[in-house]
């Protein structure tokens, strides 16, 4: 199967004609819309929050933000970040209520220290993974935004990017960068084994008033609702990774800790239940 | 773009990021416009506390609004008093900036906004 990402930037893929036919497919949109609600099941918000929405498009994840029902802690205000102008375009005609910038995520995240409650990204990280020039490297451009991110967060916030790795190195290659930006991260995978897949990677900016310890997959679910943690791992070294700045010497720690972790989670109750699903990093 | 998210926004620029004159960045030629928007008392008071209210007065005074008062409500006295409610709801997220320009006070970097949507992209030596 050709994935757009190989070959092209996001914003010549994103083009006018494609930003059309991918807002106005619904399909798509209910597929977008399924993942936000799932995100947004993840972020557990309790009260209307000002969310950042990265490589929101045409508005099709930001406007389930908007419309979250009062009684599910809504409505959010968000602030969506996209690199195709053609998708802002559509996302203008269609009138969405969050506001909208021009940007690259690869090359940061300008917003002030803690300002966001939370963040949301649906279906955009991957892109991250495929610019290669004699200036910017993947790996470049995925620790600018994660470090943009991080830093963007209030302590105790989270964040939850559903995403489409190409295959296992990507995935690791993304999430290790979260990790060494100082996220506490998990993988949570939705119809696990089958085409329909879906893989939410969950992060968590430490210093929430209840202490939860970053890098810990066990720690990033910690007290999410309905969800059991079945914890198989070896007692040890457990870091506080929310704490650690990047670095070499930060940078092994975690590796090493990721070869620790083998904390399977399990998804207790929820209007999912019944998918088959699983966690792990 | 609301006036919440210029309380937010900082400069891009690299070099930028350690001076304290890369936020707020100033409106240049702004046109506003007024978007009727429901009310969210409990999303006013959960900003409220993050606010910059220093970047709001002057924010809101280059944009050509009365002065703000010098200190910033309580989250209490917000909620007590519906008049400052509206008042604050109208200028945090119903006025937009539609069209202009932002400045940076540090290095000068001008991003376009608009139809409202603000242009961050910057040339890579800039990032
Ligand atoms: C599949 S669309 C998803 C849009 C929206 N989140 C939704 O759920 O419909 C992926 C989006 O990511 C954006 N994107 C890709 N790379 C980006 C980057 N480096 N910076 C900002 N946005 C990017 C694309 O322009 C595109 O709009
Ligand atoms: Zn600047």
């Amino acid at each position: 199967m050709s994935r757009p990402e190989d070959t092209l930037s996001a914003d010549v893929h994103y083009d006018d004609v494609e930003a059309r036919k991918y807002t106005t497919s619904s399909r798509i949109k209910n597929i977008q819309a399924s993942m936000t609600e799932r995100a947004l099941e993840l972020l557990d918000l309790k009260s209307p929050s000002f969310i950042l929405d990265v490589g929101c498009g045409s508005g099709l994840s930001g406007e389930i933000l908007s419309q979250t029902p009062e009684d599910e802690g809504g409505p959010h205000v968000w602030v969506g970040m996209d690199i195709s102008a053609s998708m802002l375009d559509v996302a203008l005609q269609r009138d969405v209520e969050g506001d909208l910038l021009l940007a690259d995520i690869g090359q940061g995240v300008p917003f002030r220290a803690g300002s966001f409650d939370a963040a949301i990204s649906i279906s955009a990280i991957q892109w991250l993974c495929n610019a290669e020039s004699s200036e910017t490297s993947p790996a470049g451009r995925l620790s600018r935004f994660f470090n943009g991110l991080y830093a963007s967060l209030k302590r105790g916030g989270r964040a939850v990017c559903q995403f489409y790795p190409k295959n296992d190195v990507q995935k690791q290659m993304i999430t290790s960068a979260a990790v060494k930006a100082g996220f506490g991260a998990g993988l949570l995978e939705d119809d696990p084994e089958t085409k329909n897949m879906k893989l939410y990677l969950v992060l968590t900016v430490g210093g929430s008033a209840t202490g939860t310890k970053g890098g810990d997959i066990t720690g990033v679910v910690d007290g999410m609702d309905g969800v059991d943690v079945h914890d198989h791992r070896r007692k040890g070294t457990k870091t506080g990774k929310g704490e650690i700045k990047k670095g070499s010497k930060a940078w092994i720690i975690a590796k090493k800790e990721q070869m620790e972790r083998k904390g399977k989670i399990v998804k207790a109750t929820s209007k999912f239940t019944g998918r088959k699903r699983r966690i792990q990093f | 773009m609301k006036v919440l998210t210029l309380n937010f926004l900082t400069c891009a620029v690299k070099t930028c990021k350690s001076s304290a004159d890369s936020f707020p960045l100033h409106p240049k030629d702004a046109e506003l416009a007024h978007d009727d928007i429901e009310i969210n008392p409990e999303l006013l008071a959960n900003v409220l506390p993050r606010i910059d209210w220093t970047a709001l007065r002057t924010t809101s005074t280059e944009l050509g609004f009365p002065e703000l008062p010098a200190q910033p409500p309580t989250v209490e006295e917000l909620e007590a008093d519906e008049a400052l409610l509206k008042e604050l709801h109208s200028l945090l997220l119903e006025t937009q900036m539609m069209e202009g320009k932002l400045v940076c006070g540090c290095c000068g970097h001008e991003y376009a906004v608009r139809e409202g949507i603000a242009n961050f992209l910057l040339p890579s030596h800039l990032v």
